[in-house]
Formats: structure tokens, sequence, C-alpha cells
């Protein structure tokens, strides 16, 4: 899963090395590596996804073995170990949500950014993909972006479609 | 109306911030607990209040906080955990989006009466904005003096701290959570030792789901006594329900423990019926663990007593014809769903989320997806429903953690009580893929009476 074809080397800002050392503070001495997690996540929202470099960068800031930070970016969900749209979009494929209609609002993500589950359109503006349960059940189907993890509530087609020509906009405007 | 505790206030413009929290009474269960008790009295209250633990397991919390171990020189830690990921649950991301002052101010309880000086919060990743909502909050009561270095001038510290997780259900399992807190993958700890000996950093460790913190709140205030009045027999105070699926009004509602399913159901008070002016086919009444039941058997237990939203009687009949309450994610399925492809969804997330340390459970909930996906696509046979009931036991009781069962308990109570429906499949395998079986003979006995 590991992507090395992305291997441009990774400086981090004084600014994101400020934010890990606020991090790394609020554990006892010795146990730095309990900052992993936030770490990676400042890595993501910075770069979008978690590159080969990025992670050696984060474990020899932790002073630990980069096996350690691969194998816990391998396991939680929310990491991309690959470039994901600018926009990536995360729907909710678990069971309350699909029984609101959340299997229909995948399939109509997919028709209209015209890929599939996990591919980017080729404008790099968006991604998508399932994801289980985001603990939202009453509000269903559900979506969400990062890195602020924006929540999208009680999706239809026609929200769906706004929410997407807004994005687009936004990217425009952004240039 | 029912008597709210946790979220009485919850309509208040403002009282997600610190001022209005306070003006409404908030930090009051700091003061008192801080100030005229000793640690040993806030166990006690919680004790005598009942209380069990609302994230899915019920054990009594104030027991679980009486076995903490206190050797000398070692630091204690309180790990809330906020990692809801329980399909149909979502109380925590309702409570801390709206009231986050009321797990702080829980926090502060707690960690006081369990002698911590750190604690943390583990939020679930994706919960990127409640994380930055219980930041600021935290940071509102530091500014107050309710944290950090002698809190009120009581010769108390605590600091705070909040954790995101990175998406795995898994660390909602205590054992799990404090690997993934310590900056490992979510693999769950055999037991013993049990956190309470060695936890968080081979320290004593309680982990507590958030709405049992938050609950600590009104119990110091009003006493355990009072909050033990609530509620049936050994389920007391209130609780949280997160009730989606088909019905009329999904959301979180704060009940009072022993409120009829009936009412919950079909009332205006709470969920208004099922949408649609369909009719109830099935309700998950605790999560998607729990065992499924038929329309029939969540209203009334086999001996046709009404079902009571408590501990007890949810589980009336045992597996045969009861549930649990388990971390109270109500979800209700109307007479247009189809239960061999939910079992095939939940079972699925099951597989995805299994940390894959435990054979029985890495392989099975595999096995018992790709077999429920043959039959949900119309290639099924009938040994392949035997084939999941022999899969789900032995997966049950198994495993290190109880993801196993958790996986185990949907497919063989779907089956236990769909049978029917599977076998339809098998034998209409072309029908049923354009339409659903529907009702039958567990259709709801009951016309709803509200």
């Amino acid at each position: 899963m590991l992507s090395v074809k992305h291997n441009d080397p990774v400086e981090f800002t004084d600014e994101l090395l400020g934010k890990f050392a606020e991090i790394v503070a609020r554990y006892p001495e010795g146990r730095q590596k309990s900052a992993l997690l936030p770490i990676l996540h400042e890595v993501q929202a910075v770069y979008g996804w978690l590159s080969v470099p990025a992670m050696d960068r984060v474990a020899a800031y932790l002073g630990i073995e980069p096996i350690e930070v691969y194998e816990v970016a391998t396991f939680y969900t929310m990491f991309f170990l690959r470039p994901p749209g600018k926009y990536a979009l995360e729907v909710c494929r678990t069971g309350p949500c699909c029984l609101v209609g959340a299997e229909r609002i995948m399939k109509h993500i997919e028709t209209r950014l015209g890929v599939k589950e996990g591919e980017v359109t080729p404008d790099g503006l968006f991604s998508w993909r399932g994801v289980e349960c985001l603990a939202a059940c009453g509000y269903g189907p559900v979506l969400q972006i990062g890195p602020e993890y924006t929540f999208y509530e009680n999706l239809t087609e026609e929200s769906v479609d706004k929410l997407i020509d807004e994005l687009k906009e936004k990217a425009a405007a952004i240039g | 109306m029912a008597r709210k505790l946790l979220l009485t206030h919850i309509n208040v413009p403002g009282i997600r911030t610190f001022d209005v929290y306070r003006q409404k009474g908030g930090y009051r269960a700091v003061e008192k607990a801080l100030k005229t008790l000793s640690p040993d009295d806030v166990v006690e209250e919680v004790k005598k209040s009942g209380l069990r633990g609302r994230g899915g397991a019920g054990f009594p919390t104030g027991m679980k906080w009486s076995f903490l171990a206190k050797p000398e020189g070692v630091p204690r830690y309180l790990v809330c955990n906020a990692d809801e990921s329980e399909p149909g649950t979502f109380k925590d991301r309702y409570l801390m989006t709206h009231i986050p002052h009321a797990l702080i101010e829980g926090m502060i309880v707690a960690s006081y009466a369990l002698g911590a000086n750190t604690s943390y919060i583990y939020v679930r990743g994706e919960m990127m904005p409640q994380v930055r909502i219980l930041e600021r909050a935290i940071a509102e009561a530091k500014q107050a003096g309710f944290l950090g270095k002698n809190i009120l001038a009581t010769g108390y510290d605590l600091e705070l701290y909040v954790q995101p997780g990175g998406g795995a259900y898994i660390c909602g399992e205590e054992t799990a959570l404090l690997e993934s807190l310590e900056g490992k993958r979510g693999n769950p700890r055999i037991k013993p030792p049990f956190p309470a000996v060695s936890g968080l950093y081979n320290c004593p460790t309680v982990v507590n789901n958030v709405e049992s913190i938050a609950a600590t709140v009104p119990i110091i205030n009003d006493g355990g006594e009072e909050y033990a009045k609530i509620g049936i027999e050994r389920s007391t105070g209130t609780k949280l329900i997160s009730a989606g699926g088909n019905l009329n009004k999904p959301g979180v509602y704060e009940i009072e423990l022993g409120l009829p399913v009936e009412e919950f159901i079909y009332s205006e008070e709470y969920c208004g019926g099922v949408a649609n002016g369909k009719r109830l086919k099935a309700v998950v009444a605790g999560g998607s663990s729990v065992p499924i039941l038929p329309a029939n058997l969540i209203l009334k237990t086999l001996k046709g007593e009404s079902r009571l939203m408590t501990y007890e009687s949810l589980a009336d009949g045992g597996f045969q014809s009861g549930t649990m309450l388990g971390s109270g994610g109500f979800i209700a399925f109307d007479e247009d769903q189809c239960i061999v492809r939910n079992t095939w969804n939940f079972t699925r997330f099951y597989h995805h989320e299994s940390c894959g340390q435990c054979s029985p459970c890495r392989e099975g909930t595999g096995w018992m997806e790709k077999v429920l996906h043959k039959i949900e696509h119309g290639h099924g046979t009938f040994s392949d429903i035997d084939l999941l009931v022999d899969v789900a036991k032995k997966i049950e009781g198994n495993t290190i953690c109880p993801l196993g069962d958790a996986a185990a308990w949907p497919v063989a109570s779907a089956i236990r009580h769909f049978r029917d429906e599977f076998e339809w499949h098998v034998t209409n395998g072309q029908e049923a893929q354009t339409r659903n079986y529907g009702l039958a003979h567990y259709a709801d006995p009951l016309e709803p009476v509200m």
C-alpha cells in the first residue's frame, strides 16, 4: 500500500514543527510516541496525504523507527498513503446510512464525478470513497471532507450536486 | 415531560461556551467535589447512583473506579473513551458538540475521584470539529481556574488533553484505545492485567465512556441516591439514546431508563413512529453488535410483557428472544428493508474493522462477509445458512476482545429470527434482486397505540 512513486523530499515548516512540539508536551517524558497520531493528522492536513519521506521525517522527529510510523499509518483508515483528490469525499456506507439511501448517494457521486471509488478525477479536484460508520446515523446519509472533516448531512442527489458545484467554484476562486 | 439530567440546557443559546454553561449551574459539581468531598466520597456517590457504563458493556462505573490500583509514587490516569464508532450510535458526538463543558466538568470530577493529575479524552479522528470544540472548552475552563495547577485553591492539579484517533472501530475497545493513545496500532491487549492495574504507560488507568463521565456531574450535584431513584431496578438514571434508521424523528433523546420501547418508537415526544407511514419490521436496540429483534419481540417479551428500555428488560429472554441495551444505538428497520442485505453490510463492517490479531475474527468475519454477499446476490445455498451459523459460533468467545462476539451476534440473531428470509433468498435468488421479502410472519402484531 505504501506509495513509493512520490519520493519528493519533505521539509517541515517551523510552524508545523511548533505544532509538533506542542503535541509532544502533552505526554510524560519518554512517551513522545503518543504524539504519533496527532502529528500524522497535522502532516496530512498540510500535504493532503502521507508520503514515505514525510513519514520518515516524523519518525526522525519522534526518535522512533520508520516502521513504527508505517505500521500505524497503514492501520488507521483516515490516513491516505497516496494522494487523494483536493476534495476527498468520504461517504458513510454502514447499515443505518444504507437504510436511508447511502448506496444511492455513492452511485450518484460515482456517476457525477465519473471516477470509481478510490480514483481521482483528471483535474485532481475530487476523489471519493465509502467509509465505515461516521457516528451520525440520525442524520444519514452523510459524508465528510478533510482536513477539517466538515460534515454534510441528510444528503440527497440534489444536495450532493450543489456541494460538488460549490467546491468547484471554491477551487476556481483559490486558483 | 421526562426528567433530563445531561441535556437539560441543550437548547440554551451559547451553552457551548463556558460563561453560559456556568450561568446555568455548570461546574458546581467540581466545586462541591473538590471543596467538600474526599476522592473516596466521590467514588462512593457514584457507587450509590448505580450508574452503569454507558459505552455498551453496562459495567457499574463506581465499582470499576474502586478496582483502580493505587501504588505509591505511580501516576494514575483517567482516559475518556470518545471513540464513538458503533454503528447506530451518535450520542457522544451530540453531547460533545453541543455541551462540551458537561464532559469537561465530568472529567475533572472523575479525575479527582481517581487521583489522576493528567487525563486524556480520546476522540475518534473523524470528529475533528469536536476535537476543536473540546480544546476550546478546555482552554476556557483553564482560564477560569477549573483546570491546571491548584484548582480552586484546593491544591488539586489536573491537565486535560484531547487525543484524536485515526479511524478505527477497534479503538473503542479500552485496551486497543490505550495502545492507540501510546502511538501504536489498535490491537487489543490480553487481559489480565486489566487497565485498573496496568493501563496507559503501564500505570493504573480507568477508561470510561463520554456519557458515563458526564453523568457524574448530576450524580455529584444531586447525590447518588437521588440519581438512583430514576429508572427501574439496576437500570438507574437517564440514558442517551441515538435513534436512527427509518424513523420519523431520528436523533438523540435523553430518556429515563424504564421507558417502554413502544412509547419510544411511536410517541411524538420521541421518534414519532416509523417514517413514511410504513410498518416496523425489526429493531437493533443497542448498536449494530447486539442481536437484531423482529418487531413483535422488541415491543413485547416472549412472556407478553411490555419491553422497557432497561438493561434487564431488553435482555429478557436471553439471546433466544431478547437483546441488549448496549450503547443505546437504536436502529429501526421499516417493512421494505432487507435483513440479508443489512446483515451483509454489518458483517462487511466487522471484517473491515477487525484488527487482524485473532484468526477466528480475522478469517471468520471475512468468510461470513463472502457467504452473505453470495446469498444476498442470489447465489446462496441452504448449506450456506448453516455455515454462517457455524462460523459465527466459532468466532464467539474465541477472541481476545469482544469484536469477535460483536461480529457473530448480528449474523446469528438475523438467522435465528429471519431464517425464512435467508431461505427465500436461496430459493428465489433472481427475484430477491428486484424486490424485498417484506414483513412475513414476524409482522408487528400490534397496532401502534400512540
